[in-house]
């Protein structure tokens, strides 16, 4: 096991066993007790768990788990924020419309392997975006009736 | 017989139109690398929410009898199994493609994969009843011990490190717990706002199992789906049934293992499909042929993986327990409607269940019908973009999630399960035993607690807990499968040491 994945499991596995813990001390502690005899029983076998993958990936004995390389975070990132902005703050505040089409078309443009420079690519990139708008429009406006927050033009 | 006198409901308009787009977009989406039957049938309950339950159960269970199928057609054409399922199907599938029997590995397959299927949907109709009448001697301590059951087997089964699937499933546990208690009333866990109704199992399923796989094709970067499609030439359907019915060992020891291995909860399709092309291979006289492009190679990976379908619902349908990931969707689809499985089920409501189950039996031929016309266009589908597939995914995933109670407070839960899950996923840990967790918390605590109640005034906890023959067996299949699991992963440990000491 190469020293990145190593120190990815320790920390993973460090963080889990800190929600472990977290757990267990908050079903122990919380009144009324009677409410938490359910999770204490759970707690206290997802901290000893937690406790054993921890001591076992700081021993460096995981066996499990490639981790995530260095290409693949620098890959997902840009991907990643635009999706957490997305479903965080843009659907809400922008409305789910305006912010799915802006976030489809930002996905597609930063993750479409086809060359940047050539019309024909942004066509392509503008009538998938409108034409999946489109769909989903007429799937959860028309067809389902789902009322979404449609902030700006509200 | 029942089931016959509910026939006619699956053909009104409206629901054997369902059964035919659930069964049509199941084969398409099926054939998607990267879209597993969990995910496609978890992103379509929030289309079931406007429509009858029979109505949308129709649509759910089409859909994920057929995108099992479907992922038999980039296993074939692109080598790339639609889902974990097809895995064995691209070991003599692809071959047989690439010598010029695309088109006749295609009709094998879906030929194949209907048998199985009926037949386990046959299993399913006539074990269940049996089995919601046994179910009915399940009291509260049984209850409990089988909830345990079902996040255990899957933890250890479905996982490849046996404490991180155990781990697993107990934050699920953990996360079903989350929200106001049923007894005291008092909150319990909720950091946010968004937590205070506890967390809904809709929601949760889509992120948990959508979001991983978006954050997955993101991490590939700007990357082209590049695979090349075989082209396939036409091949007379009737050989093909000939040949399917000429290799009665490959589909009789398929649909046996599938519909064996479907019964047991937490081992999926991906085993079913293995288990029977290993054992297909070991009492073939032709063993040598496998994985050459032999069609019994074929016939017994998707006869098996199909027949498994039926019977992962009957501990489902009967105690309430889903027998695999897929199963605890379709449960999440049961109780949005109001409708909670168990051994009462099929008095309760059999305008329901019936036609639900009697759907999956056309479905199959349907099934088979569709998937034989439009096998070699549904591959092109595999050629979409990874980037346009993961927009696609999570748009679908934040409009799903939020129309489940028109609550932003479901979005982010889904999206803050989903990120966590994809890191976890890198891990080691596993999707399956923490939604397994998730839905069977509730289930497990309510047992517990009225259990306790129970043995609190007369025997005891330790008496009422741990005697009874059905406690001890339930007990014991905990015990063995963790048991088994600890073997085998010692086993495969000393395997890899000894490796390492030769090299």
């Amino acid at each position: 096991m190469s020293d990145l994945p190593r120190s990815q499991h320790i920390i993973a596995s460090g963080l889990i066993a800190g929600v472990g813990l977290a757990v267990a001390y908050i079903s122990f502690t919380q009144e009324p007790a009677d409410a938490f005899v359910f999770p204490r029983l759970i707690s206290s076998v997802f901290a000893a768990l937690a406790i054993w993958t921890f001591v076992k990936a700081a021993m460096g004995r995981t066996k499990v788990g490639a981790g995530l390389s260095g290409l693949e975070m620098r890959n997902m990132l840009p991907g990643l924020g635009i999706a957490l902005v997305y479903a965080f703050w843009a659907a809400k505040e922008l409305g789910f419309y305006t912010a799915t089409t802006i976030t489809f078309f930002i996905l597609l443009t930063i993750y479409d392997p086809a060359p940047h420079g050539a019309v024909s690519t942004w066509v392509k990139r503008v009538l998938i975006t409108a034409g999946f708008m489109a769909v989903m429009y007429g799937l959860f406006a028309v067809l389902l009736n789902v009322f979404t927050p449609r902030e700006i033009f509200s | 017989m029942e089931f016959l006198f509910y026939m006619g409901d699956v053909f009104t308009p409206l629901n054997f139109g369902l059964l035919l787009l659930g069964t049509i977009g199941g084969l398409i989406l099926g054939a998607t690398p990267g879209l597993s039957p969990t995910m496609t049938v978890a992103l379509l309950i929030p289309f079931t929410f406007k429509l009858e339950p029979q109505q949308g159960l129709i649509l759910l269970g089409a859909a994920y009898t057929s995108t099992v199928a479907g992922g038999a057609v980039s296993a074939i054409l692109l080598k790339i199994p639609g889902a974990p399922a097809n895995i064995a199907t691209t070991l003599d599938g692809h071959t047989m493609a690439q010598k010029g029997d695309g088109a006749k590995a295609l009709q094998v397959s879906f030929i194949a994969s209907a048998i199985g299927g009926l037949f386990g949907v046959l299993l399913l109709i006539f074990l269940t009843p049996v089995l919601a009448k046994w179910a009915l001697a399940f009291g509260p301590s049984e209850l409990f011990w089988l909830a345990i059951l079902g996040v255990t087997v899957i933890g250890t089964l479905d996982s490849s490190s046996v404490v991180k699937g155990l781990l697993s499933g107990c934050i699920g546990l953990w996360l079903a717990t989350i929200g106001f208690d049923d007894i005291m009333g008092a909150q319990r866990f909720i950091f946010h706002s968004s937590l205070s109704g506890g967390i809904n199992v809709i929601p949760a399923l889509i992120g948990l199992f959508a979001i991983p796989q978006v954050i997955g094709m993101l991490a590939k970067g700007r990357k082209g789906n590049d695979a090349e499609i075989i082209t396939v030439k036409r091949h007379p359907i009737g050989a093909a049934f000939r040949e399917v019915f000429s290799r009665k060992r490959a589909l009789s020891i398929g649909t046996a293992v599938g519909s064996i291995i479907g019964l047991i909860p937490g081992v999926g399709g991906q085993i079913a499909g293995l288990v029977a092309y290993d054992q297909s291979k070991k009492m073939s006289p032709d063993s040598a042929k496998f994985g050459t492009g032999h069609p019994e190679g074929v016939i017994a990976a998707e006869s098996a993986n199909n027949a498994m379908v039926g019977p992962s619902l009957v501990p489902l349908l009967t105690l309430s327990i889903p027998g695999s990931p897929t199963a605890a969707v379709l449960l999440g689809g049961l109780l949005i409607h109001g409708i909670f499985p168990g051994p009462t089920l099929f008095a309760q409501y059999p305008q329901v269940v019936w036609p639900f189950i009697n759907s999956m039996l056309i479905g199959q031929i349907l099934m088979c019908v569709f998937g034989l016309l439009i096998a070699g266009w549904a591959a092109n589908v595999a050629r979409v973009p990874p980037a346009v597939m993961a927009a696609i995914v999570l748009s679908l995933a934040v409009f799903g999630s939020y129309s489940v109670q028109h609550s932003m407070g479901d979005v982010y839960v889904m999206m803050s399960l989903g990120l966590s899950m994809f890191f976890l996923e890198r891990f080691g840990f596993s999707a399956a035993p923490l939604v397994l967790g998730l839905i069977l918390g509730p289930i497990a605590e309510a047992n517990f607690i009225q259990g306790a109640m129970i043995a609190n005034a007369t025997v005891g906890q330790l008496t009422y807990f741990f005697t009874g023959w059905l406690n001890w067996l339930l007990i014991a299949i905990v015990v063995m499968s963790v048991g088994y699991s600890i073997w085998m992963e010692l086993g495969q440990r000393r395997y890899t040491t000894k490796e390492d000491a030769s090299v």
